[in-house]
């Protein structure tokens, strides 16, 4: 059998590449070692927002008076957490399934190893069944993606019981009553808030100066404010030099200013970044170019090597799911010869902890750093009328326009919803608005995203309800 | 739901009567199935169905006059009742103004589910040019008129690359010499490596201002404007013989009167005999030029460009050769002022130099034709049933037929025959 495209990985990037590839009339096949989805439908966005949701309700409970509720005994399952979460990435799994047989898409299942081909690659699988499959195509997509990262000489390596990292943490046979999660990026974050929410003692340490160290300062500072508030540990600007298994649970050494400090606790979660699954597919003997441990590729997916493609997580940064399908589908485009998009649309970050944070474009140090001259507009949640009435007074919006052009640089937000809110500012930097346009759009009363409106008007001083 | 439009019966149709419904609300029809009658003032029409389904709506009453075409002139609700299916977004048809070139014809996507209505094709004159809101105010800020640049975003619209492209080739300033009239880019087809050319088997030599503008005009000219070539040989004996007293003639002054010189004055007195030849098609009307102001394409570096010499029909050769002289030398040091190349009424390219026997050039928008020069060599001709050999040139007049039909270009192209076989008549 002979393809126009075979696709390395079923993550986001990997499926929605092929379902593009074969819409545009390619015959493609995936090969997939584990489950289809990837680690986002299986091992991370979908399963950890799951637990996340469990989390948030839980949390609401303990809220009620707010609302003038009550409930007496507010519990949960543990176990009944976790397997709602796993309940949910079979159903998604499920889903991929469906959409690769609907587009005709071969699955095979079985890991991948490149071998120099004539077109491209010629893709050898060892198959889950057993015994091996050659499978040529005349392009290869590499959508691999990435693992957590693990540092064995400060001994940060997984070990499933006490040092976890995401994939541990994602499906334990009992909570933790202390947790140290190292690394407070989105998935630091998130796990803390979820393992908070449930009664788990939980210290986050940041080697940088703040938490959510991508995010706009502003935002680090009411994140750490909120999270503090809700009663989680925070070590900001502290080195983990050693993490050590006594007797029972996990110490780990951190170095805050100079200083020593010794932190204990039943478990550990790593989440310092990820590493690319580019070793032990055959690409140094392809001699295929790599940056800084990914792969490199061109605007359109492309690599150096004829034939061969490589988008996502293991194509480089930003690790995010809809990157990756972006890259993807442009890249299934570009190989069909079909039009392309001249949009220079943004990446979005999106951390769904409580209070969840959401952000586009560049920060406010991004844009001193770029000497970009500005105007800055916010807006609290709190002079929100919806967001009062639904006692989700937390965090606020703040519009990064630049002050020339008007057009709109950065977006950045933390609070409830904030996550559903942001593609608004997705679209209108992808369709290049300025500050005008969002000043005189209507946005219906009352939601939280008024909030964007009135921070677009502040960026003017021109804001009403505040 | 689709909804029917009101068809263009011939090209130059901008509206119509619509004279009768052959269908009434709720009829079911299918495809082929005549629906309406058209009427122009030339012809009465009958209007087929292109797809199948129940006629929800007539929006338009026969009887009706002047009604424009691609206006909705009736609803069609599809089989699944009202609500249109969405279409496959791979399959969606295009529906710019203009066929996407850019999309490759390999591995297209499967056909679109139903087909499309005629999309109404937006009339480019006063229409509103889509920019992005940035787009703009960048515009704005830098002085440059959008309706100059080319949109390379979704539908064409001018994104922000544009402007930055435009700042970058000096294009879209407003009043700027058309050589550098847009930032746009050549037609976008695969790459050449898609097409099996090897990367590194080839220098690329990046495209300039100069260059995306003869590429993209000319391609809108030939692609757009529905055009035609008419050729005639000329004897040019008695030309030739003229010119050698003329250059004697005019010897102490220095000046020195090539072929082309007399061509440009001949085609400028031709047009005076027959105006309907210095025209240009606008949406509003044929404009008839008052003067022959005759462009000369002038091959330079990197390009060509057609500097003018205006009202050719009132001056003499002397003057002529004088300025084609001055205006060639100027050309190819690029030190043509912009009204020195814009807006001439006709254009003249000749290759005979080189040489070629016969072309037929492209029409120079918004000029209603463009003469192609060969070379004057000697050829056999018949004479009184007798063999015999004369010096000829072979011309071709290239004419927009939306301004010069086949009868008017031949009338002209006689009327400069005579003028250039006989140049003794060019003083008549």
């Amino acid at each position: 059998m002979s393809y126009d495209l075979v696709v390395i990985g079923s993550g986001p990037g990997g499926y929605e590449g092929a379902i593009r590839a074969s819409q545009n009339g390619l015959k493609v096949a995936i090969v997939e070692r584990e489950a289809l989805g990837g680690i986002c439908l299986n091992w991370g966005c979908i399963p950890a927002k799951a637990l996340l949701k469990s989390a948030e309700v839980y949390d609401k409970l303990h809220h009620l008076e707010d609302y003038g509720l009550s409930a007496s005994n507010p519990g949960y399952d543990f176990e009944k957490v976790i397997q709602r979460s796993r309940g949910v990435t079979k159903t998604m799994s499920g889903g991929v399934a469906y959409l690769m047989k609907k587009n005709k898409i071969d699955v095979i299942e079985g890991s991948a190893v490149l071998e120099p081909g004539k077109d491209a690659p010629k893709v050898v699988v060892t198959l889950k069944a057993g015994g091996t499959q050659t499978v040529e195509a005349k392009n290869v997509m590499l959508a691999v993606g990435a693992r957590a990262r693990e540092i064995p000489a400060i001994g940060a390596v997984s070990d499933g019981e006490r040092i976890w990292t995401y994939r541990n943490a994602l499906a334990p046979k009992t909570q933790p009553k202390s947790l140290i999660i190292i690394g407070s990026g989105a998935i630091g974050i998130e796990f803390a808030s979820f393992y908070k929410a449930l009664g788990t003692e939980v210290t986050v340490v940041e080697a940088m100066d703040r938490i959510l160290p991508v995010e706009d300062h502003e935002v680090s500072a009411e994140a750490l404010k909120a999270f503090k508030k809700r009663g989680i540990n925070f070590r900001v600007g502290a080195k983990v030099t050693k993490i050590e298994k006594p007797a029972t649970g996990v110490a780990v050494h951190v170095e805050v200013a100079g200083k020593l400090e010794i932190l204990t606790a039943e478990g550990c979660i790593v989440a310092v970044g990820i590493v690319a699954n580019t070793d032990g597919i055959g690409l140094e003997k392809l001699g295929v170019v790599m940056d800084r441990g990914h792969v490199k590729n061109d605007s359109h997916g492309k690599t150096n090597v004829k034939g061969l493609y490589a988008i996502g997580d293991c194509a480089g940064p930003p690790w995010l799911a809809h990157k990756a399908s972006h890259e993807a589908v442009h890249a299934a485009d570009y190989m069909a010869g079909r039009k392309l998009s001249n949009l220079t649309p943004p990446i979005p970050g999106c951390t769904y902890a409580t209070p969840e944070v959401a952000s586009v474009g560049i920060t406010e140090q991004a844009a001193k750093e770029q000497k970009l001259d500005v105007k800055i507009g916010r807006f609290p949640f709190r002079a929100n009328g919806r967001a009062v009435a639904s006692s989700e007074t937390l965090g606020f919006v703040k519009v990064i326009f630049d002050k020339k052009t008007g057009a709109l640089l950065g977006a950045h937000m933390i609070g409830a919803n904030v996550t559903e809110m942001v593609q608004g500012f997705c679209l209108a930097i992808t369709m290049e608005a300025t500050e005008e346009d969002l000043q005189g759009t209507v946005f219906p009363h009352p939601t939280m995203s008024e909030a964007i409106l009135e921070a677009s008007l502040d960026a003017d001083g021109r804001v009403i309800n505040t | 739901m689709t909804d029917i439009l009101m068809p263009a019966l011939s090209p130059t149709m901008e509206e119509g009567i619509l004279a009768k419904w052959h269908v009434k609300v709720g009829d079911s029809v299918s495809a082929g199935d005549v629906i309406a009658e058209i009427e122009t003032d030339k012809a009465t029409m009958e209007v087929e169905a292109v797809d199948e389904g129940t006629i929800e709506a007539i929006l338009i009453e026969a009887g009706t006059e002047g009604v424009k075409v691609n206006t909705p002139i009736a609803r069609l609700a599809g089989e699944g009742g009202s609500a249109a299916p969405a279409p496959q977004k791979a399959a969606e048809p295009a529906k710019t103004e203009t066929p996407k070139a850019d999309v490759a014809p390999v591995a297209a996507g499967p056909a679109p589910v139903t087909a499309a209505p005629t999309q109404v094709l937006v009339a480019s004159s006063g229409a509103r040019v889509a920019a992005s809101p940035l787009a703009r105010r960048l515009a704005e800020i830098n002085k440059l008129d959008l309706k100059l640049l080319k949109g390379t975003g979704p539908h064409g619209r001018v994104i922000k690359r544009d402007i930055e492209e435009a700042l970058k080739t000096g294009a879209g300033k407003a009043g700027s010499a058309p050589a550098a009239a847009t930032a746009s880019e050549p037609r976008k087809v695969q790459s050449l490596e898609q097409l099996g050319i090897a990367p590194g088997s080839y220098d690329l030599v990046p495209l300039d201002g100069m260059r995306k503008v003869i590429a993209r005009r000319l391609t809108d000219s030939f692609r757009d404007i529905p055009h035609f070539p008419l050729t005639v040989d000329i004897e040019i004996d008695n030309l030739l013989a003229a010119r050698a007293k003329i250059n004697t003639a005019l010897e102490s002054q220095g000046v020195k009167v090539s072929v082309n010189d007399i061509v440009i004055k001949a085609v400028a007195l031709a047009l005076k005999q027959v105006p309907e030849a210095n025209a240009s098609f606008t949406p509003e009307g044929i404009a008839l030029h008052h003067n022959a102001d005759i462009a000369m394409a002038v091959a330079i570096d990197g390009g060509l460009i057609t500097p003018i010499i205006r009202k050719a029909e009132t001056k003499s050769l002397a003057q002529i050769a004088k300025e084609t002289k001055d205006l060639a030398a100027r050309a190819r040091d690029r030190k043509l002022k912009p009204e020195e190349f814009q807006g001439g009424t006709f254009s003249v390219s000749n290759l005979g130099m080189f040489g070629i026997k016969q072309f037929a050039s492209i029409i120079n928008e918004p000029q209603g034709c463009i003469l192609s020069v060969g070379a004057g060599e000697q050829r056999p001709v018949v004479k009184g049933g007798q063999l015999a050999v004369a010096t000829v040139m072979t011309v071709t007049l290239t004419c927009d037929h939306r301004v010069v039909d086949g009868s008017i270009g031949a009338k002209y192209i006689t009327a400069l025959r005579d003028l250039l076989q006989d140049p003794i008549k060019m003083l008549a």
